[in-house]
């Protein structure tokens, strides 16, 4: 597998790293990241939902680069953002996450990026260490 | 209404229809006994209390692959949840609506390793449509409906439900009851879909029919048998679709891919359209999938959007019920009579029959068994198979006339599915005959279900076609390892029939020596439930036969019987 993930945890800074930065990452790219997509679910918001979607990328060797989940107004539903790789493959797993019953809907977010969850991860400021 | 969650459970149960679960009790689940025990007279839940918990998970598949409505099989916590895990993955690669209550422990001890904790729900998520813990005695109301509704909407699928012990113990007050649970159909498909789906049928020159378990599933048998007659499309089934189109059809090409004659398997190579229907184009069926149907334009009408484009790339794609969509295009097909391509069909059949020796010589050959069987059995039988060669030949030899007329564990391939799905078939459909097919391996798996067939007296006839081998891995050392038989053969065999006899039931072995077949018949034709063993060829392979991984084309036949035969 190529190494495409935006390096986490960044270190804290102010100013929220380029989308195209590679944070700490001492490694050379020969060549450009992986391309990645965004997906946005809207889930029912209960304990197993996560279970179900994270087991359905992980029965299939896909493997998950960044979650984010917020339950939406009353609560009934969550907002969940998957940062995954762009493969041809990935249709048929977005098929089979609509099959699942907790999973409301799926969309792709082309206005979203990687740096989104970076920026995100840099704002929540790591705990320090111990 | 004052009740409690145990009992909330069965009067759902009760108001989804269901007259007969399966399963076996334990500490978790008791309360759920106590409910159908209280029920008194009012009683209208049989439970067929099974000797394993995986015998109960496949009496419910008998039960529901008999019928096409969900099925229900019950155990408690810890190992009686394990034990189900089999059958509850079995029904989910060949869509079967199943509902397997689970009972867990208290929810104050849930995460404490207490006595009989696992994590069912866990568990069965990956082999299930859906799951559920039951968080509180109001959720059934609820979760239940919702089970059978998922479970038997679109493609059919098992559901688990997980109880907890203080979820069945919990009392509530019920005033509004939830209507019970049932298929929702799926939208309709466009028209404009169905309309090029005919017009690139009726451009083709070659098409073939390709029929899967969906069009069991959806009661779409005859529409696909008008459907091939109204194009003259030859028509090929895979292992879940037998029964769909009588096999007396001269449109009729047998079961395509691994064990498929070899003139089934041309018919494909040349066809221009292929056109599958609720199926999903599985590797046994397709073989190396880059080959399959080289020639061919595919077409694809199934229930799962997921299933479209996951092997194959179609040309046309239509979602939606089976049924339905037939039933539209053939509103738009005018008859076509291909005569040429129907000849080239029958020739190809005629030209590459099935090999096997005569019956006056090899009365007792698998082949002529399961033809001899055809001949014996009522047309509305029901036979059930465990997996190995016999399977093979059944589905290669037995003519299953009815939609549902052969059951057997095609996805998972569960060695162990026969007996207790026979049993199921048995108490879905009162008054038809039901016969498994098994092997001395596979019968061993859930041999304990005899006891549970003595018990109910059903009229179920298992056939051992007993090899004294794991006939299927030793086809597969000899073939393709070398001859190198490692485990694949039993040193002991048990006497079946003895067998039988301890549990209670009719046991009988065939002689070779004398006239088995006579002996056979006589023994179907006695009324009840009886275990025939059947002593047959150690060596008989199933042929021919695609190696694993290679393309369809490339069958293995049978050059000594070829030869000697011919
Ligand atoms: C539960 C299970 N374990 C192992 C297998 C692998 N397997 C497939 S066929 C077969 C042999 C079956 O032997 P038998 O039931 O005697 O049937 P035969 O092939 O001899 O007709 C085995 C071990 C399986 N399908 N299911």
């Amino acid at each position: 597998m190529p190494d495409h993930s935006p390096s986490f945890p960044l270190p804290a800074s102010s100013s929220p790293p380029s989308e195209t930065a590679t944070g700490n990452c001492h490694v050379l790219r020969d060549k450009p990241p992986a391309p990645t997509a965004v997906l946005e679910l809207r889930v029912r918001n209960h304990p197993g939902t996560m279970s179900h979607i994270t087991g359905l990328f992980a029965r299939r060797a896909f493997n998950l680069e960044a979650i984010l989940c917020v339950p939406l107004a009353e609560g009934a539903t969550s907002l969940m953002l998957l940062l995954v790789a762009e493969e041809p493959r990935l249709e048929q797993v977005e098929r089979q996450l609509a099959k699942l019953h907790d999973v409301l809907s799926v969309h792709h977010r082309k206005d979203l990026s990687p740096g989104f969850f970076t920026r995100l991860t840099a704002a929540a400021s790591p705990a320090p260490a111990g | 209404m004052k009740t409690t969650g145990a009992r909330l459970l069965r009067t759902l149960l009760e108001r989804q229809g269901i007259h007969t679960i399966a399963g076996i009790p334990g500490g978790a689940i008791l309360p759920f006994y106590d409910a159908l025990h209280s029920a008194g007279q009012q009683r209208t839940i049989r439970h067929v209390l099974t000797r394993h918990e995986q015998g109960a998970g496949f009496i419910a598949q008998g039960m529901a692959r008999a019928t096409g409505r969900a099925a229900v099989c019950v155990a408690t916590s810890g190992p009686g949840a394990t034990n189900l895990l089999t059958a509850i993955a079995d029904a989910r690669l060949d869509s079967v609506p199943l509902v397997a209550i689970t009972g867990q422990v208290p929810q104050t001890l849930i995460g404490t390793d207490a006595f009989q904790e696992v994590d069912t729900y866990g568990l069965t998520l990956p082999i299930t449509k859906h799951n559920f813990l039951a968080r509180s005695a109001a959720q059934l109301l609820e979760v239940v409906p919702l089970a059978f509704q998922l479970a038997e909407s679109g493609r059919p699928g098992p559901v688990a439900i997980d109880v907890p012990k203080d979820v069945l113990t919990a009392t509530l007050e019920v005033t509004d009851w939830p209507a019970p649970g049932g298929a929702v159909p799926p939208p309709p498909c466009p028209e404009e879909e169905i309309a090029t789906l005919a017009r690139r049928l009726a451009a083709a020159q070659r098409p073939v029919l390709y029929l899967g378990g969906g069009v069991i599933s959806s009661g779409a048998a005859d529409l696909a048998c008008t459907l091939a007659q109204r194009l003259s499309a030859p028509t090929v089934c895979t292992l879940m679709a037998l029964g769909a189109m009588p096999p007396a059809n001269p449109l009729f090409m047998g079961m395509l891919g691994m064990h498929a004659t070899k003139g089934t398997n041309l018919l494909l190579e040349e066809a221009d359209l292929l056109l599958g229907i609720g199926v999903r184009f599985d590797d046994r069926a397709t073989g190396r999938v880059a080959e399959f149907c080289p020639h061919a334009t595919i077409a694809h009408i199934d229930i799962d959007q997921a299933e479209i484009g996951k092997i194959k790339l179609p040309y046309v794609s239509l979602v939606g019920d089976a049924a339905d969509i037939l039933r539209r295009l053939l509103e738009h097909l005018p008859a076509q009579s291909r005569p040429a391509w129907r000849t080239r069909a029958s020739h190809l059949r005629q030209a590459h029959p099935l090999r096997h020796p005569p019956r006056a010589e090899d009365p007792l050959h698998p082949v002529n068994l399961c033809q001899f069987l055809g001949e014996m059995l009522p047309i509305d039988t029901i036979l059930t198979t465990d997996v190995g060669q016999h399977q093979m030949w059944v589905a290669q030899a037995y003519p299953v006339r009815r939609p549902r007329g052969l059951l057997t564990s095609g996805g998972l391939g569960t060695m162990g599915f026969g007996l207790p799905a026979a049993i199921g078939a048995a108490l879905a459909q009162p008054g038809r005959r039901v016969a498994c097919v098994s092997g001395d391996g596979s019968i061993l798996m859930n041999i304990q279900e005899l006891a549970t067939l003595a018990e109910l007296r059903l009229p179920v006839a298992v056939l051992v076609f007993n090899n004294g081998q794991l006939g299927l891995v030793r086809q597969q050392q000899e073939l393709f390892y070398h001859g190198r038989y490692e485990a694949s053969r039993f040193d002991v065999v048990p006497d079946f029939a003895a067998l039988a006899r301890a549990f209670g039931l009719r046991g009988i072995r065939l002689d070779p020596a004398g006239d088995p077949l006579t002996d056979l018949a006589e023994a179907l034709a006695a009324p009840g439930p009886c275990v025939i063993d059947i002593p047959i060829e150690e060596h008989a392979n199933v042929l021919p036969m695609v190696p694993p991984g290679a393309a369809n084309h490339q069958m293995i036949a049978e050059p000594e019987l070829a030869s000697l035969h011919a």
